[in-house]
């Protein structure tokens, strides 16, 4: 039952992990203490603290203010508090808003909560989560309502919306793909829900799958990078499994180092997967299909931008102390920008406000050292900005459309 | 109304280097720890980055990593005729303040003192004679042997960029071959060397001295120490000392120790939590805890197992005074043992001026790179007839050609106006220092004690220094100064501008913030504050850390050893205090 290549020493939180094994081969008493440690292992995997913790004093009460560009909706309680929470939920309603995105009463959540996901979910891994949940301090605390407008505010649009956007789907490993992958397809899809910021999103908030999918899209203001070759991009086909492994485990690898968003996720999240539920996803990211129409890679460029003067002099004296000269970075701590993703996106969102703002790397265990990129907006203009970035992303190799002084506004902005 | 808190198995005032140190080894025993930093939170992520900490008036003119004199500062006077005045301007040293301490603006010069340096006295009266009249120098009641394992764990953990020069008692060509032995190499290979380093060792070996590059917390390459923590490598910024690195670059206890630290459950560091005293049990033979005031004015008590005062110097003599511990020290009977031999360093330098085909490029610098010979340093050469025991070492160190610091003209020069101007213009990419760095022996005179007079913001007596430098470091000096300049000279510039050491000692100019004595360890409580382990003689339970454990001053700058003595206490605790708390030895 366990895959050959696990090592031994992996056995036990293998076995925490392998909910694609036939029903009767985990606990089904679901207060078992390991059902619960699954539970948890499971709801850290789908990063439902992200979203489901407003005050750190209160974990998973929720009420935490989500924006989408339809208004801001809160997360909900689920602390078993019986008022304002899951209390009197039974593990039935839980694997009904998971696999539909229904509530006890049958109205439809919205789809900022990810069961678009979180259907392929299985009946199993669903009640260990609901299991650990239950374990939790009730917490009475009331959940705003949508600022949604009209119509959005009524649940009964969702109808609408779920049958052009929502597909009830069913977890089932795909033939021909080894039991590795398989498992990194149910959780990068299913619980994992990474394409929830890393593909973009139709008119109706929804996913673009298909062609479109992991080619990079918006959260929470930033960027999240295409996952596979895009225009520029080269998403994740420059990098190894374990690149991706131990990005996911550590907030870093020899290219980079996690930010923003990403961070949260990995100290929230990944940072707890199993090696080999971490390799999994690994062996499924590093393998998503090359939908690129055509090899664009290296057009629509501005190589003009590698020798602007203002661009070369502003790297010079006040990047390459740390990027290196030719963008070399410092492995595992300073990232690398000769080939790296986010600075070759079409999307220049996060390049920018990695400039404008800096950032911070997330401290593991393994790299206790919190890393930071110093903000810049105080201390480059517009114009400085852009040159600088139009440098980075055409010099040392690298290709990238044009940035313009209205992107860098606009993010001055906060817009 | 003081409000008790719960008792911590320990307590550490000051959280520089030392402070850090006992932290990090001490949490590691599993033990619960509380550091108090009278200071705020600040580290290189959150506040010291590489677009502001190029900033000569905020840092350097504007002090503001340094200690804030309205709160509290000391009182001067060169000898005890003099009535003593308050340091109103900090100049002579720049002690820190804020996490890390003066370990986040040093230059990184890292090194080991020799093995005849810890036992000054014994050695020297045996080669030489009886010590000169009025000198109280001392043997340290610890060798270099058993801090050697405490040495080389510090250098681990910096990174430290250097040469050995005696592994194991093989000299190594390139190295220090007078320095003691060292059970392996320097972790990182020396920092890439410029012009004017390789100019001085070139007539250095010319005259058959022996140079090598000085040993530098600066990263020569990428490093991951034992803690996992990880520097980056130079980018020769030349903003060093005085500063705080923004590239991770300069080993500091916030690029080393604290982003470990913080992620241990069993640590606690509280910021703003300024020490007043130390608390002694009711039969006085134990530190009860510590009493310390919030930025509110709250005073709080925190009662601990151990106390630890990793304070700067002048502030752990400070608190031993103002808490009655020990015998102060009363230099007309040289009875009494704290604030007994305050010593300092005697520095000197030589500027060569070189023609302008001589580009020395002084902007790429490092706090530590650099070349040095050590053939002058200590007991290294035969004193015979010289007048002065101890030595320092000459180095050409290229650390910065900040502008509004560093401008040397020559002899001559006007003060200001177009001369300068002009002077300046011509000499500051075509100018080399080389600088000398001596040893400052005890001398009777040279004490700490309370201020009569004036008080500090909290109420509390003033420390008083009394300092002067004596026969024996202006002997010692001219001395040191004579060889410079004859390597100057045969570095074949224009000209030399000399830098004695001339007059009293003055705490205006700056010199260098190597203060040390006032708590000195030794092997009898008759003669010292501490024991070889940094622990009381009078408290067993109270251990201080830093540069006041220095009997007297040896011609190497003090951070190494001061980290090293930590290593080796908080070995003591681990290994021997936890299984029998008691005195670790008999007096």
């Amino acid at each position: 039952m366990i895959h050959p290549n696990f090592p031994k020493a992996a056995i036990v939180a293998a076995l925490t992990a392998l909910p694609i094994l036939p029903a009767h081969a985990v606990a089904q008493d679901k207060n078992t203490y390991s059902t619960i440690e699954r539970g948890l292992y499971l709801t850290r995997a789908g990063d439902c603290a992200a979203c489901h913790t407003s005050d750190p004093e209160k974990p998973y009460a929720g009420n935490y203010p989500l924006a989408t560009p339809f208004g801001t909706i809160h997360s909900s309680n689920l602390t078993p508090d019986d008022a304002t929470g899951l209390g009197k939920w039974t593990a039935d309603d839980f694997y009904k808003a998971m696999n539909e995105g229904k509530r006890p009463d049958g109205s439809g959540l919205y789809p900022a909560f990810p069961y678009t996901h979180f259907t392929l979910v299985t009946r199993e891994d669903s009640e260990a989560i609901f299991a650990y949940l239950k374990t939790l301090e009730p917490v009475s605390q009331k959940v705003e309502k949508p600022g949604f407008p009209f119509p959005l505010n009524e649940r009964v649009v969702m109808k609408g919306w779920n049958a052009l956007n929502f597909d009830d789907r069913k977890f089932t490993p795909v033939d021909g793909k080894s039991a590795e992958w398989n498992r990194g397809y149910y959780l990068a899809e299913g619980l994992g829900h990474c394409a929830m910021c890393h593909s973009p999103k139709n008119m109706l908030g929804a996913e673009e799958n298909g062609a479109a999918a992991y080619t990079g899209g918006m959260a929470e203001g930033w960027f999240a990078p295409p996952l596979k070759a895009h225009g520029n991009a080269p998403g994740l086909s420059d990098w190894s499994k374990k690149d991706v492994s131990d990005y996911l485990k550590y907030g870093r690898n020899e290219q980079t180092a996690a930010f923003g968003p990403m961070a949260d996720v990995i100290s929230k999240s990944t940072r707890y997967l199993s090696d080999p539920d971490l390799e999994a996803l690994a062996a499924y990211l590093t393998d998503l299909p090359n939908t690129q129409e055509k090899d664009n890679t290296k057009t629509g460029s501005t190589q003009e931008a590698a020798s602007s003067d203002t661009g070369k002099l502003v790297y010079d004296t006040q990047c390459a102390a740390c990027h290196g000269a030719q963008g070399e970075g410092v492995k595992l701590q300073f990232a690398k920008l000769a080939g790296s993703n986010i600075v070759q996106s079409d999307n220049p969102t996060t390049l920018l406000r990695v400039i404008l703002e800096g950032t911070k790397a997330v401290p593991t265990a393994k790299y206790p050292t919190p890393h930071a990129m110093p903000a810049f907006n105080w201390k480059l203009k517009n114009d400085e900005v852009v040159a600088v970035a139009n440098y980075v992303r055409n010099a040392f190799g690298n290709s990238a459309p044009a940035v313009s002084s209205s992107d860098v506004e606009k993010l001055r902005q906060g817009s | 109304m003081v409000k008790i808190l719960p008792r911590r198995e320990v307590v550490i005032v000051g959280f520089g280097w030392t402070g850090a140190i006992l932290a990090e080894q001490l949490t590691a025993e599993g033990l619960d720890v509380v550091a108090l930093e009278r200071g705020v939170w600040r580290d290189t992520s959150t506040e010291y980055a590489v677009t502001n900490i190029q900033d000569e008036v905020r840092y350097r003119y504007r002090d503001e990593l340094f200690e804030d004199l309205s709160r509290e500062t000391l009182t001067f006077r060169n000898d005890i005729s003099q009535t003593a005045l308050p340091m109103r301007m900090l100049g002579s040293f720049l002690p820190g303040t804020n996490v890390g301490g003066a370990g986040v603006h040093w230059n990184g010069q890292t090194w080991r003192f020799l093995p005849s340096d810890f036992v000054a006295k014994s050695h020297n009266e045996e080669r030489y004679g009886p010590l000169a009249d009025g000198m109280t120098v001392q043997d340290w009641g610890i060798t270099y042997d058993e801090l050697e394992p405490h040495y080389t764990r510090f250098e681990d953990l910096c990174g430290i960029s250097g040469k050995a020069g005696n592994i194991n008692g093989q000299i190594q060509e390139g190295g220090n071959p007078f320095e003691g032995w060292r059970s392996k190499e320097y972790p990182n290979p020396p920092l890439e060397m410029v012009l004017a380093p390789k100019m001085f060792a070139k007539a250095a070996t010319e005259l058959g001295y022996k140079p090598f590059p000085g040993p530098a917390a600066n990263m020569s390459q990428a490093y991951t120490n034992p803690l996992g923590v990880q520097m980056a490598p130079c980018t020769y910024c030349g903003f060093c000392e005085k500063y705080a690195c923004g590239n991770y670059s300069k080993a500091t206890p916030a690029t080393t120790i604290i982003p470990a630290l913080m992620q241990r459950e069993n640590f606690e560091l509280r910021t703003e939590a300024m020490v007043l005293r130390v608390i002694k049990s009711p039969d006085g033979k134990r530190a009860e805890g510590v009493e310390y005031i919030t930025p509110e004015g709250e005073i709080l008590h925190q009662p601990a197992d151990i106390v630890i005062l990793a304070a700067y110097i002048t502030h752990n003599v400070h608190l031993m005074l103002t808490s009655g511990i020990g015998t102060p020290y009363d230099p007309r009977t040289g009875q009494g043992v704290v604030g007994k031999n305050y010593a300092y360093q005697c520095v000197s330098g030589v500027i060569v001026f070189f023609d302008e085909d001589t580009h020395i490029n002084p902007y790429v610098g490092a706090g530590a790179l650099g070349m040095v010979v050590d053939n002058f340093n200590g007991d290294n050469f035969d004193h015979t007839g010289l007048g002065f025991i101890g030595g320092g070492y000459i180095g050409q160190w290229q650390t910065n050609g900040r502008p509004m610091e560093s401008h040397p003209v020559p002899e001559g020069t006007p003060k200001f106006g177009a001369g300068w101007k002009k002077a300046v213009r011509e000499s500051y990419g075509h100018t080399v220092g080389i600088g000398t760095h001596g040893a400052v022996m005890s001398h009777r005179g040279n004490y700490l004690d309370l201020d009569p007079t004036y008080t500090d913001a909290y109420g509390r007596p003033l420390l008083r220094m009394t300092f002067d430098f004596t026969d024996n470091e202006f002997n010692m000096s001219n001395y040191l100064t004579d060889r410079a300049v004859e390597i100057a000279k045969a570095m074949g510039g224009r000209e030399i501008r000399e830098g004695r050491r001339k007059g009293h000692y003055s705490i205006v100019p700056y010199q260098s913030t190597h203060n040390t004595g006032g708590t000195i360890m030794g092997s009898n409580p008759r003669e010292s504050v501490i024991n070889k382990y940094q622990q009381s003689w009078d408290l067993e339970n109270l251990f201080l850390t830093g540069a006041g454990a220095f009997p007297q001053n040896p011609g190497y700058n003090p951070t190494g050893t001061v980290a090293a003595l930590a290593y080796h206490t908080a070995d003591a605790i681990r290994n021997i205090y936890l299984k029998s708390p008691g005195p670790l030895v008999q007096a």
